[in-house]
């Protein structure tokens, strides 16, 4: 870990400008994943600007008749909120199946959907890593890829998000609401919030330079059956194999997103017209551009065979 | 004290205190954050200072530059020691790569320099920040590729042949071929490798992690060297080694050559990311399993090959160890391959030999069971043997096997077991139950402790042995107890110091047998001690509640003492029982297992293990032993690999992230039986081991129960889902 000076801000708009204005600059919420990438030195901000004292911290109705999740929102409180258990089971159940309780406690909204991926080689600093030094090549192509990305990726980067809550905001069409130095606010949608690596897979998002994240939206509820269902090599406290996260219908119609396959939550909208027509047909269509590796092929499989278990569980 | 007749009846078979369920009386020491570990201690000289190891970025080659200029000059940085500054150190006999590398790179992440800075932050930032630039060399990091050059050994490892194994197998009625892999594995202990170091004039003391205590000495002083009573190792409390502790490793090294550079004592814990690569592991195999039997199910031949790698100079794992005395058969092959591989060095992990070998050896038994359309229980009952099957002469000591599996059987409702796979179901989940036998063999090590009564009444134990979180300080309170006729709280137990007398220590589940009959040793000399100073005859006197007698006089123990404290001390040796006698421990898993028909991911519903593995010391500390050990044959039939790089030459998933091991939601139910034995062979506690068998055969049991359930048989262990999902029944 590097040394680093640290503030606290008092403001959404004096966070933006305090990381805009200070080069080397992040922000720090939980710290959860910031802090490990630190004391590997992968990450090395010079300065942190502590969000936690911005009373971003509730969820509010909108008038659209959905949600507001302020991005300090623990991770725990978004996943036992009774509206979010009520009408947006998805999300809930993505959240617990991720990390362990101590650490949903300390992880928040913005810092679970910026957090950085899972690859091994990126975490090994010894190894090429075009995300950690780009242009430096990608060691895990031809490696050790069991765990990586199938589809979206680039000869540049596999390597996928490993966020569950994302691939549920995904499927419930979130929209991420940030705020930059000038205090200009926006809206990016889930679907739009993080990029494809292409040739630059250190840029993981839209973000411009000290853009903060403050909440995130729910639109209003979309009624149907929530499931989420994780696959692992071990019953919990892992990262996804494949996770499906989908909103069905009675007459079978629906949404999905896929988690642990692509370098962000994966959903193409015209797989989810295929939902009647069973999980092959939304597979065929969502993994059409798959280019998985020897090692990580059966993931397309698994998609396949997780989706269907959801679909005859919503028939029966 | 030599151990070369039979026990006959002695104290210990009163089992007032032994064999009773006692609480481990360092519980609440460990519970209340009061036992200190390696790192904790503040027993020191000095304010310590703190190292940061750097381990080498690449598996084999050179260093051709390190430029540490700019860690020096980084705040609060006393020191960087490396091959190129350090003093020329010599190498310990039980390691086989060098823990200072450099220049040579012999593995990924071996040591090859230490920063020492105030804080551990400076440390680890100054380490990051020294460049070392690097020549890379060819290296041999696949174990199929290496498996056509590999060689034979001599020795305990050398090939066995008993009959006509080729002539047998050809002509068997019913034959089994097939071939199983294990890969490597990680101790995964929860504690790292941490170590305190300091210098007094020229000589070293160490508060360390380590399960043996004279041998760590030895390769302490053999390393720097030094003559051995100038090095000082203390290990009193242990957070877990299963064998990577076993020997000294670069955490205690490096300190020391730090402590020595700053002049001040330096701790070490060594970061998770580094030690998968930096220490040793459990290597891959490769095995080769040909049985035959006739219709009638009687095994005419088996025969098991193992292939596996090490770095040059190294040793195999043996998986064959097992195969020799397991089962029936009058033609037999045994063979041991080693290959050079230069991945990081391969060693003992809990059950070394046995656990992988049983892994393979126990699908191929089930394999013929079903080719002979006979129960697998039956199946092993039927091929069960009393003597060594290489050596007719040698009977076991005692061996309960089939009772194991017999009672185990019944117990866990075998019955219900669908013979046909793939035929029982229970929503999505297809279900299946599996058994495997348990073997281990018992080895009883020398072992030496020194117990002292003082006027209070109250017996202090002392013998280096270590406790690696499996209840040592317990049991040998309770030999103490039960010798000497006094209630367990009457006894103190002190450990893991080289000052104390050389005990077996605690590896190859050696060490609660041999470490208690140390113990017993030395309390056969307090008593005929206590006894002379009370003036009664030490051949008849009884010590019970608190008193000593003899025919109509009887008098408190302590006042044995009265006149100034007792000491005894005494060493165990053993004869040629082992020789005479097979000594083992056996054992039953029965698992049953659902596996989701869709996403493939298998989940272990229940379990059960029977033990016959002699005297149980202490029911509850065994049963510990026994569940941990069940736990990780499951995460070793599901979970564990090292996801080896073969281009790079390493352990890709070197943290606990990566490499996976059992949470509780992976585990159910787990039943433990221990079969009431005593075997007079083994030793005077007429105890065996029960720390590895807990282990041996249960991945078998998983893989057995998974086929069971799925019709997919799969050899290639972990058994992930991958490996079986698109052979799973189609999807609608
Ligand atoms: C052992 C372990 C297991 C885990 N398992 C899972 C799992 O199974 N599934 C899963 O989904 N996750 C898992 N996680 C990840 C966990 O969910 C994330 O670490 C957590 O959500 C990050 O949130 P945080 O608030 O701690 O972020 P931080 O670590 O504080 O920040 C992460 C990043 O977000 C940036 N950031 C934070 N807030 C803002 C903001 N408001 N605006 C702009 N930038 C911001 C920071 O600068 C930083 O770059 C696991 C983590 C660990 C350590
Ligand atoms: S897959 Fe991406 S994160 Fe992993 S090593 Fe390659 S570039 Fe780095």
């Amino acid at each position: 870990m590097k040394a680093f000076t640290y503030e606290r801000a008092r403001t959404p708009a004096a966070a933006a400008a305090a990381v805009a204005g200070h080069k080397g600059a992040k922000f720090i919420a939980g710290g959860t994943n910031l802090l490990d990438l630190m004391k590997l030195e992968i990450e090395t901000p010079t300065h942190l600007v502590d969000v936690q004292d911005l009373g971003l911290d509730r969820i509010e109705e909108t008038t659209e008749g959905g949600l507001r999740i302020g991005t300090l929102v623990s991770n725990t409180a978004l996943a036992a909120d009774k509206r979010v258990r009520r009408d947006y089971g998805v999300l809930t159940r993505a959240i617990v199946a991720g990390a362990s309780g101590q650490l949903r406690n300390k992880a928040t909204t913005g810092g679970n959907l910026l957090q950085r991926t899972r690859c091994p080689y990126f975490y090994d600093t010894n190894q090429a890593c075009n995300k950690r030094k780009p242009g430096s090549g990608c060691a895990a192509i031809g490696g050790f890829s069991r765990q990586l990305g199938v589809v979206g990726t680039s000869e540049a980067c596999i390597a996928t998000h490993p966020s569950d809550m994302a691939v549920a905001l995904r499927v419930l069409d979130a929209a991420v609401e940030t705020v930059d130095a000038q205090g200009k606010t926006r809206s990016v949608p889930v679907g739009e919030f993080h990029r494809l690596p292409g040739d630059t897979p250190h840029l993981e998002n839209v973000l411009q330079p000290g853009e903060l994240i403050t909440a995130v939206t729910l639109p209003k509820p979309p009624g149907g059956r929530h499931v989420y269902h994780k696959v692992r090599d071990r019953a919990s406290y892992a990262f996804a194999l494949v996770s499906v996260a989908a909103v069905l219908n009675e007459d079978g119609s629906g949404r999905v997103a896929f988690g642990g396959v692509a370098p962000r939550p994966w959903r193409v909208e015209a797989a989810d017209a295929q939902l009647r027509n069973g999980a092959g047909a939304v597979t065929r269509t969502a993994f059409a551009d798959a280019r998985p590796t020897h090692e990580n092929a059966f993931k397309v499989t698994l998609a396949e065979r997780t989706l269907a278990a959801i679909i005859q569980e919503n028939r029966a | 004290m030599k151990f070369d007749t039979p026990a006959g009846s002695n104290p210990i078979d009163a089992m007032k205190v032994i064999g009773q369920a006692v609480d481990r009386v360092d519980g609440k020491l460990k519970t209340t954050g009061q036992a200190p570990y390696a790192y904790e201690h503040k027993d020191v000289p000095a304010r310590p200072a703190y190292g940061y190891v750097i381990g080498a970025g690449i598996a084999k080659g050179r260093v051709t530059a390190m430029n540490t200029a700019e860690a020096k000059r980084m705040p609060g940085v006393l020191a960087v020691v490396s091959a190129e500054n350090a003093q020329p150190l010599g190498k310990g006999s039980m390691n086989t790569a060098k823990l200072l590398g450099g220049p040579a790179v012999d593995h990924y992440h071996q040591a090859l320099a230490v920063v020492v800075a105030e804080s551990f932050e400076q440390a680890r930032n100054a380490a990051n920040a020294v460049r070392i630039e690097y020549e890379r060399g060819n290296g041999r990091f696949d174990l199929a590729k290496a498996k056509p050059g590999a060689q034979p050994l001599t020795g305990s490892d050398a090939d066995t042949h008993t009959g006509d194994f080729e002539g047998a197998f050809a002509s068997a009625a019913v034959q089994l071929d097939q071939t199983y892999t294990t890969p490597d594995q990680n101790h995964a202990m929860m504690e790292p490798f941490a170590t305190i170091a300091w210098w007094e004039d020229d000589a070293l003391s160490v508060w360390t992690s380590n399960q043996m205590i004279a041998w760590n000495k030895k390769e302490l002083a053999a390393t720097f060297k030094l003559p051995p009573e100038k090095v000082h190792v203390r290990s009193p409390f242990i957070g877990g080694g299963f064998g990577g502790k076993l020997f000294l490793r670069a955490d205690a090294v490096m300190a020391a050559l730090g402590a020595k550079a700053c002049g001040r004592p330096v701790k070490i814990a060594m970061p998770r990311p580094l030690m998968l690569n930096n220490a040793t592991h459990r290597p891959a195999t490769i095995q080769r399993i040909r049985i035959g039997t006739g219709k009638d199910g009687r095994i005419t031949a088996i025969g098991h090959e193992s292939w596996s790698g090490d770095l040059p100079g190294g040793g195999p794992e043996s998986a064959t160890q097992q195969t020799k005395l397991l089962y029936a058969g009058a033609n037999r092959l045994t063979a041991l391959r080693l290959a050079e591989l230069d991945l990081p060095e391969a060693n003992a992990m809990r059950a070394p030999g046995e656990a992988p070998g049983l892994m393979a050896l126990e699908i191929a038994i089930d394999e013929v069971a079903e080719k002979l359309g006979m129960d697998p229980v039956r199946f092993r009952v039927l091929n069960d043997t009393q003597v060594d099957p290489e050596h007719p002469e040698r009977p076991f000591s005692q061996r309960n096997l089939v009772r194991c599996l017999e009672d185990g059987a019944k117990r866990f409702g075998w019955e219900r077991r669908q013979t046909r796979p793939g035929k029982m179901r229970d929503g999505r989940w297809l279900i299946g139950m599996g058994v495997a036998a348990a073997f281990r063999n018992n080895i009883n090590m020398t072992s030496a402790a020194r117990v002292r009564l003082s006027s209070d009444g109250v017996v202090t134990v002392e013998t280096d042995m270590t406790d690696i979180g499996t209840g040592s300080y317990t049991i040998i309170a309770q030999t103490a107890a039960e010798m000497m006729g006094l209630p367990v709280e009457k006894v103190r137990v002190k450990l893991g110091d080289s000052s104390f007398p050389a005990s077996a220590g605690s590896g190859g589940q050696w060490g609660a047998n041999s470490s208690t009959s140390g113990v017993y040793a030395a309390c056969v000399k307090l008593r005929e001690a206590a006894a002379q100073r009370l003036g009664m005859d030490p051949a008849t006197a009884e010590f019970a509640d608190g008193e000593v007698r003899a025919g109509n006089r009887s008098a408190a123990l302590a006042d044995a003492a009265k006149s100034g404290e007792i000491v005894a001390e005494e060493t165990m040796q053993w004869g040629d029982l082992g020789k005479k006698f097979q000594q083992s421990t056996f054992g039953a898993h029965f698992v049953e297992a659902a596996v989701d028909a869709y996403t493939g991911e298998t989940r272990v519903r229940r379990m059960l293990a029977v033990c016959a593995a002699g005297r149980i010391l202490n029911p509850k500390t065994a049963r510990s032993q026994v569940i941990g050990a069940m736990t990780m044959g499951v995460g070793g039939a599901l979970m564990e690999e090292l996801a080896v790089d073969k281009r790079f030459g390493f352990f890709v998933n070197h943290d606990l992230a990566g490499y996976e091991v059992p949470v509780h939601a992976d585990i159910p139910h787990q039943g433990v039986v221990f079969l009431d034995e005593a075997d007079d062979k083994v030793s005077p506690m007429k105890a065996k081991g029960v720390g590895e068998l807990g282990l041996c055969g249960v991945g078998a049991a998983v893989a057995n129960a998974v086929y069971n359930a799925t019709g997919v048989r799969v050899r290639d262990y972990p058994l992930t889902l991958d490996k079986h999902l698109a052979k799973l029944p189609a999807i609608a």
